[in-house]
């Protein structure tokens, strides 16, 4: 039988296959980015409070987070916690938590530094002109946060996206593992399977994150001071 | 001073009496009292850190005091029942930093104010904007962005956020210290054209020869407290105090060769 590996793609139907297992993956990521989205906003605006025992508490946080590989992370939520407390939790949601976790402390550090990046003065400029403080928010400071940290956040999408490769690790079938079931199904008749089917995944991966990456750009240049 | 000047005497418009202000155990302010004049132009000098800047922005509560009083028309402005978003609206003040709002146009700068705090309309406010941008010599640029602007047309524009609200009294931080040489005059410029139309006007500026122009009385601050209040000639020429002496001086240089 000639070895022309693409066809493997055309086989049954492993090319839906791939796509589910994408879903999978985007799903994880999506439902990850927004939480941390939302949590770090919220541990973003704690770290930027004057008490010493907030900042210690997100300082600790986000350097556990940092030093912790995240399939550490991955396998103390799936195999530890699960064990240890008697929970069931599937791998997407122990996927999630983990991504939400780590997701939390990247996206706080970020829009800490974006609050802390607008001026003192800008406050003062809106409490010269007689605004309240929340108006000096929905004018001045949050639509200045927001542009410094669309950007950054997309970025740290991407790199979500990206690591969301990790969960197979803990028995989640996202594209990566359905792309290693493929190749492995079809070892003998498509010795050359594994080259075409991790360049398709590569694709997929580049489908879903160019764009991304791409708008991360373009708001970056169009917003730029 | 002023009353001298028009012949008449005119109403205190900002009265400070005993003013103190700390920050920690550092004590800034020691007591400090002032009457401003309404249509009177005050000039504040001193060395760096003498407080001169610290008492303007208490002067619009962005500095709370922790003694004396501040009366605005006779009305108390230092209680604890304060509504200082009014207050503000009729004291102005104008930054070193400019501080235009980045994520707005000019324009937009301008009318945040009068249509979210004074409640005024935004074609009112628009039209009253390109008017006093017309008087600074900023007409053309009211849908730029503050970063498209110079230093000096920022400050400029600065200069009319604080007017458009038409505040009784407008402070000025050193508004030209942090701009290029050659950018300081267009703006100073704006300040004496206000002084001319009778804006009550209190400035902090290193610019000697500019308070020299402006003022009505230059009150010299030292460590804290008023040191010498004079008219800006005499102040200039013949200075009361030692100290005020000592503090000019730095601003003169000896020749290096003898003339010939």
């Amino acid at each position: 039988m000639p070895d022309s590996g693409i066809n493997i793609l055309f086989e049954g139907t492993n090319f839906l296959r791939l796509l589910g297992g994408l879903w999978v993956t985007v799903r994880i990521s999506v439902v990850s980015v927004l939480l941390s989205i939302l949590f770090g906003i919220i541990v973003g605006m704690i770290m930027t409070v004057r008490n010493p025992v907030t900042k210690a508490l997100t300082r600790v946080y986000l350097d556990f987070v940092r030093i912790m590989p995240q399939l550490v992370l991955l396998f103390i939520v799936y195999f530890g916690v699960t064990t240890a407390f008697n929970v069931n939790l599937s791998g997407e949601v122990s996927a999630v938590i983990v991504f939400t976790f780590w997701g939390t402390a990247e996206m706080g550090d970020l829009v800490r530094g974006a609050l802390l990046s607008v001026p003192k003065h800008q406050y003062e400029s809106g409490e010269a002109i007689g605004l309240s403080g929340l108006q000096i928010y929905r004018y001045i400071i949050i639509p200045q946060t927001v542009r410094r940290l669309i950007p950054l956040a997309i970025n740290l999408t991407t790199r979500m996206i990206k690591t969301t490769s990790l969960v197979t690790l803990i028995g989640v079938i996202e594209v990566l593992k359905v792309g290693q079931q493929i190749i492995e199904t079809s070892r003998f008749t498509y010795p050359s399977a594994s080259l075409w089917i991790y360049a398709i995944v590569f694709f997929l991966y580049f489908l879903v994150c160019y764009p991304i990456s791409r708008l991360a750009k373009g708001l970056e240049k169009k917003w730029q001071n | 001073m002023a009353e001298l000047r028009c012949g008449i005497l005119s109403d205190v418009l900002l009265e400070i009496k005993h003013l103190k202000k700390s920050f920690g155990d550092t004590e800034v302010l020691r007591d400090l009292s002032l009457d401003v004049h309404t249509g009177e132009v005050i000039v504040v000098i001193g060395p760096s850190g003498c407080g001169k800047s610290t008492f303007l922005r208490c002067l619009n509560g962005l500095e709370k005091v922790q003694g004396g009083e501040i009366r605005l028309k006779g009305n108390l402005i230092t209680g604890s029942k304060t509504d200082w978003q009014k207050v503000r609206q009729q004291i102005g003040m104008v930054f070193q930093s400019y501080d235009l709002f980045p994520n707005m146009t000019v324009l937009q700068n301008l009318t945040l104010g009068p249509v979210k705090v004074q409640k005024r309309s935004r074609e009112e406010a628009a039209e009253t904007a390109r008017k006093l941008l017309a008087r600074v010599g900023l007409a053309e640029k009211e849908n730029a962005f503050p970063r498209e602007l110079s230093g000096g047309q920022k400050q400029r524009a600065a200069i009319v956020r604080a007017l458009i609200l038409n505040p009784e009294i407008i402070l000025f931080d050193e508004v030209t210290a942090a701009l290029d040489p050659e950018m300081v005059r267009e703006v100073l410029d704006v300040i004496l054209e206000l002084a001319k139309s009778g804006s009550t006007m209190v400035i902090v500026t290193h610019e000697m020869q500019f308070a020299r122009a402006v003022a009505d009385r230059v009150v010299f601050i030292d460590g804290g407290e008023i040191v010498e209040t004079s008219p800006p000639e005499e102040f200039f020429t013949n200075p009361k105090t030692e100290r005020a002496r000592k503090f000019l001086n730095m601003f003169q240089f000896d020749k290096r060769k003898e003339e010939p």
